[in-house]
């Protein structure tokens, strides 16, 4: 099949950057997405030029490494997918296609279709966690947890920090996210002394690394590859408006 | 060069394992109850670098800096969540008979000796399935949402190669889970600033100051900038090198960068040609291909794997002319269930893979490359119904579904056996040190604890053992004799190793060729795949070492990398791995060549059961089963960089079993 | 600063604050509404209902009690201003770039209209206010109930209002618009109050559409009938008359 790409090309971080056209001929159908673009860019090489820079690593799913949007949606439109696992015979021979990098202050440029996402790092560390030191851990089996709540937070822990939600989010929110984590964390018995003080420290990292505000369109929830629901933005809400309540009167 | 495949010219010194004495269920608590400690408030004064943040190396770093030392902890990923290990579907194993099965830290240590086909140390696999329990304690404690049965407790599963329930689980995602959860470890502490973390960095070379491993040098995979890191002592915890078969379950990342770079500062390579090929793997589609994607073997649990009889038949799938339901029941070769009538599709990873490749060889492949066999479901549909089936297997439906096109319960899957993991790795000692002080190995990267075959749900349970456990309790052995911060980046050391990578670097971008750098990777991995894969013989591993000099000669006069080393140049990065793999692929292969037996992953056709051997008489095992000799091979092999082109140096590390008694696997 | 203050300034500065601002004052916004709309319906009982329930909402608490109700009302509608305009503001700095093909999976139109449709309200209240509350028309500020001439006559004042088809059209239009965002604000109510939840997600939605629904009808029916002449202003009823100054006379004595 033939396709024509319309694909971000920025040189570096300060780079202005702009839409560069790009014919993909003769793509075999069975191709995935990325396999497309690694076929353009052996081309790319051979004629001289240089190769379009995408992220990618596990190729499977699951690492969440691979960060562009495909027609203006992260991963494409099919739903619970990552970029990695667009297959070419879900478009159309003769297509136009256009291929930008997530877009979000939070996610500075690096080149190309690869941005940095070590803001999604640094709010982990800034709460997403328990405090435990290793060995110090009791039997596996002397807390049981109801089913459903190890289903819950299973759920949420799922999320395999991509980014999509934040760039599918017409405020660049990175609320979905932060909400998987700390719904993970929050709804386990061990997570629990920590509770207040994760969820204050994460909401607040999340705006120190200038993330936008949820207008609950739940475009997020829709591109998620893990399929994470919008309710964990909700909890996050309630545990917030718990903990900052508690904060300001209780000792 | 023709190599003779002979063992002379090697050294037949034993490599000291500093195993501790005792009997073998002691040691591990005997070490540590005389292991040397480092006060707290000298433990803040070592600098210690690891490289790689996936199980071993997220959760070492983690633990370390509990510790209280300075880490500074490296990925090439833009997070250290990204490392493989998330991969990991199945599970994880360890000893604690919740499932009150019997099960034992003498058990799992068993099966493991014997899963590996009785060529891995024993006193590392013991301390292995000792510490197993405390991993699944640190990790519940951590959050990770295991699953659960109603009463709130644990569940387990079974898994191949053993007999009691003794793997854990996190729905399909346990790599993912436990990955996270060291993952927040970490976090936790660079917050607490014991560790600083270098995502997008590259390790491009050890450096080594009087004899020690002392630092490393990196590239800023966003800048280009070239740094010199100096520490106490160098963790490498980088994964395996299965990629240097380009298409494998890895991820296109992996490589063997790090640990090829020891190699040739003087690190032994150990037993490189263990590789597991993983027999359920969507087949290459075509020449495009980039990677290939597993799917759980739970799958030959009720699906039925044949190949048409005759080729012709097979010809007439791979051109469209005829669909696999076209063909009659009598035309139809089941050859697992034939071989194996006992174990049926349920038979061990190696053989099964090995018997798809046969059916392929003889010309009756069904996909259309030829390279792969059917993996048929329609008798269960039949039996249970589409419901059961759906309910059993539905999400590997639908992913085969979204990669292949089509659709599993109308058409049978095709499948095709795929390099998965590679059980060797750096040689290291039981303090899991090289033989380069202060070099220590962890997880995949490392040879210990898996021998020649590696059981399901043993990777994650080696990597956070290490990790969390074995790491933190033997590098004090070797940091207490150091003083710490002795060496500086300012070390002529450095210096010179800083300019060998530019000039690598440079030279590399000179070249100015015509070939991208996939299409040597793609050759190399054709090569190796098609000689130090499956199945070996001598005279194909012969052939590829004498191909091998010819891609690498060929890489280094012909290959193109666009733009330059000063900001994101990702085909430069691969060109620096992809020209460790070709040097390592000789290795890999000399290793073939030199274990003239076979066992586990590694299968040497000369040495198989014939109906000749007594124990296809007496009808214990198949003809054409591997054949080990442990007379003669019942050692670890540990090659010596011997120079650029230059045949390696091997040693010997004798294996001694003194727990478990060696016999022959039988799958009748 | 104290940890109260500290602690409230926190609330402010963060995102989720600013939205629960926002979320509590559109929960009395909503309230209003619902108020006002049932007051209006009274319409239909006639027009001494009407300038009944008018006459009370100007006398209760001696004639305080409408001032605080309003300076109520005010805080919340500006906290509900100033603190969605701080978010727009932070969330147009979070997405500096935009995508050259710009495409939405499921967001609804309504909730991608709330400024603009927030705007319309804004200059809604506005028009609404100095039509029916300044009055800034003289001859709707100074009619008089027929049947007590000392008070304002609502009931007249409102079908006189909507005799012009323009200003008719102009409130089913405008109302139209506030119930969009009405639409998508009520069911996002309950996601940043933290109600949403697998179990209630079911019916947080339909509330919104719901409310929605009952306010666009109510509010649509007095101009829209007035329009068509089917609510209209027929004069005093004699009986009703005699009542109403009766009632005067007693007030009087």
């Amino acid at each position: 099949m033939n396709l024509t790409l319309k694909v971000w090309r920025q040189a570096h971080a300060t780079d202005t950057g702009s839409i560069q056209t790009y014919d993909a001929k003769d793509i075999p159908e069975e191709a995935s997405f990325l396999e497309m673009l690694d076929i353009v860019n052996e081309r790319i090489i051979t004629d001289g030029g240089d190769p379009i820079h995408f992220d990618h690593d596990c190729r499977e799913g699951v690492c969440g490494m691979c960060s562009l949007t495909i027609n203006g949606v992260p991963h494409s439109k099919e739903k619970g997918i990552t970029t990695c696992q667009v297959h070419m015979r879900k478009f159309r021979d003769g297509d136009t296609l256009w291929i930008e990098p997530f877009r979000a202050r939070a996610f500075p440029i690096v080149k190309d279709l690869m941005v940095d996402r070590t803001a999604f790092d640094r709010i982990v560390a800034a709460g997403g966690y328990i405090d435990v030191r290793t060995g110090s851990a009791p039997d596996a089996n002397s807390v049981p947890i109801p089913k459903q709540n190890a289903d819950a937070s299973f759920d949420a822990a799922a999320c395999i920090g991509c980014g999509a939600c934040v760039a599918s989010c017409k405020n660049a929110s990175a609320m979905l996210f932060v909400g998987a984590k700390a719904t993970h964390l929050n709804l386990l018995p061990q997570g629990a002394p920590e509770k207040d003080k994760r969820t204050l420290a994460l909401v607040r990292q999340m705006d120190a690394e200038g993330f936008g505000n949820c207008t609950n369109q739940y475009e997020c929830e829709a591109v998620c590859p893990a399929e994470i629901s919008a309710d964990v933005i909700a909890k996050l809400n309630r545990d917030y408006s718990a903990a900052a309540a508690r904060e300001a009167v209780a000792d | 060069m023709a190599y003779d495949g002979s063992t002379t010219g090697s050294n037949t010194d034993t490599l000291d394992s500093a195993i501790p004495e005792g009997p073998l269920p002691e040691k591990w608590t005997k070490y540590k109850d005389n292991a040397k400690l480092i006060n707290p408030a000298n433990k803040r004064k070592y600098n210690i670098i690891v490289v790689g943040s996936g199980l071993a190396g997220g959760s070492a770093a983690a633990t370390l800096s509990e510790l209280g030392y300075q880490v500074k902890c490296f990925c090439y990923q833009d997070s250290p969540r990204r490392a493989h290990s998330i991969a990991a579907q199945g599970g994880i194993n360890a000893a604690k008979n919740y499932r009150n099965d019997g099960d034992s830290v003498w058990r799992l240590f068993y099966d493991t000796i014997k899963g590996g086909d009785f060529r891995s140390r024993e006193a590392n696999v013991h301390r292995l399935a000792e510490v197993s329990a405390n991993i699944i304690d640190q990790c519940v404690a951590q959050g990770v949402p295991f699953a659960r049965e109603y009463g709130g407790l644990l569940d387990n599963r079974s898994f191949g190669g053993a007999q009691v329930s003794r793997t854990f689980y996190a729905r399909g995602q346990t790599g993912q889970q436990l990955l996270i959860g060291a993952y927040q470890a970490l976090e936790k502490e660079v917050s607490k600033g014991g560790v600083t973390m270098y995502p997008r960095t590259e390790m491009l070379d050890l450096v080594k100051v009087d004899g020690h491993a002392k630092g490393i040098i990196t590239r800023d995979l966003c800048t280009g900038e070239i740094e010199r890191h100096a520490a106490d002592c160098v963790i490498l915890a980088t994964g395996g090198y299965g990629n240097v078969f380009f298409l494998s379950t890895n991820a296109m990342g992996c490589n063997v960068m790090a640990a090829f770079r020891a190699h040739k500062r003087g690190a032994y390579m150990a037993n490189p040609c263990y590789t597991q090929i993983h027999p359920t793997c969507i087949p290459v589609s075509g020449d495009y291909q980039s990677k290939l994607t597993l799917m759980s073997e739970s799958l030959r649990n009720d699906g039925r794997i044949w190949a048409p009889k005759s080729p012709e038949t097979a010809k007439k799938i791979r051109e469209g002319k005829l669909k696999a339901k076209d063909i009659a029941e009598e035309d139809r070769d089941y050859y697992l269930e034939r071989k194996y009538p006992s174990f049926g599709n349920l038979a061990p990873r190696d053989i099964s893979s090995r018997s798809a490749k046969e059916a392929c060889d003889e010309g009756r492949g069904v996909a259309r490359t030829g390279l792969g066999v059917f993996l048929d479901f329609s008798d269960a549909i039949a039996r249970l119904g589409e419901d059961t089936i759906r309910a059993r297997y539905g999400n590997l439906f639908h992913m085969y579904e979204k990669i292949s096109g089509d659709n599993p319960y109308e058409t049978p899957m095709m499948i095709y056996p795929a390099v998965h993991y590679t059980m060797g790795g750096l040689w290291v000692d039981y303090n899991l040190q090289s033989n380069v002080k202060g070099l220590h190995v962890l997880g995949e990267a490392n040879f210990s604890d898996h021998g020649a075959n590696r059981l399901g749900a043993s990777a994650l349970m080696q990597g956070l053992a290490d990790g969390y456990f074995v790491i933190p309790a033997t590098l004090p052995n070797y940091l207490v004799d150091q003083t710490p911060g002795a060496v500086t980046v300012e070390a002529p050391e450095f210096e010179k190793a800083e300019a060998e990578v530019r000039e690598r670097i440079e030279k590399l971008l000179s070249i100015k060729g015509t070939k991208s750098v996939d299409s040597f990777h793609r050759e190399l991995g054709l090569l190796v795949w098609d000689k130090c894969g499956m199945a070996r013989t001598k005279e194909g591993l012969q052939e590829a070492l004498e191909r091998i000099p010819e891609i690498r000669k060929d890489f280094w006069e012909n290959v193109r990398i666009p733009g330059d080393a000063d900001g994101v140049n990702m085909e430069l990065e691969k060109a620096g791995r992809v020209a460790d793999f070709i040097d390592f692929a000789e290795v890999m292969c000399h290793d073939a060549l030199n274990r003239e037996e076979s066992c586990g992953g590694h299968f040497r056709e000369e040495y198989q059961f014939t109906k000749d051997d007594e124990a296809v008489q007496s009808g214990y095992t198949n003809e054409g089963e591997a054949k080990r000799r442990d007379e003669e091979f019942a050692y670890v092999s540990a090659w010596e960089h011997a120079g650029p082109g230059e045949e390696p140096i091997l040693h010997k590390e004798k294996l001694v079993f003194e727990g478990v008694k060696l016999s022959v696997r039988s799958y009748k | 600063m104290n940890a109260l203050g500290k602690a409230l300034l926190g609330f402010w500065g963060s995102s989720i604050g600013k939205k629960l601002i926002v979320a509590v004052t559109g929960v009395m916004l909503v309230g209003f509404l619902i108020a006002h709309m049932v007051g209006n319906l009274l319409i239909f009982q006639g027009r001494e209902s009407l300038n009944d329930y008018g006459y009370f909402l100007h006398h209760f608490l001696h004639g305080w009690g409408i001032w605080i109700f309003r300076l109520g009302l005010l805080g919340a509608f500006a906290l509900h201003l100033v603190a969605t305009i701080a978010l727009v503001r932070e969330n147009r700095a979070a997405r500096n770039t935009r995508y050259a093909y710009d495409a939405t999976v499921q967001a609804p139109r309504s909730s991608r209209m709330m400024i603009w449709s927030g705007l319309t309200v804004l200059g809604f209240v506005i028009f609404h206010l100095l039509h029916f509350t300044v009055r800034i028309d003289p001859d709707l500020a100074k009619m008089k109930d027929p049947m007590d001439p000392s008070r304002h006559d609502v009931y007249g004042m409102v079908i006189a209002g909507f005799q012009s088809p323009i200003v008719v059209l102009f409130y089913i239009v405008a109302v139209s618009f506030f119930c969009t965002h009405l639409n998508h604000g009520i069911s996002s109510l309950f996601q940043t109050l933290g109600l949403r939840s697998e179990k209630t997600r079911w019916v947080t939605g339909k509330i919104g559409i719901a409310v929605t629904l009952i306010l666009w009808l109510g509010f649509i029916s007095i101009p829209f009938l007035t329009s068509v002449n089917l609510l209209k202003d027929e004069g005093v009823p004699e009986k009703s008359a005699a009542h109403g100054s009766a009632v005067e006379t007693i007030s009087e004595s």
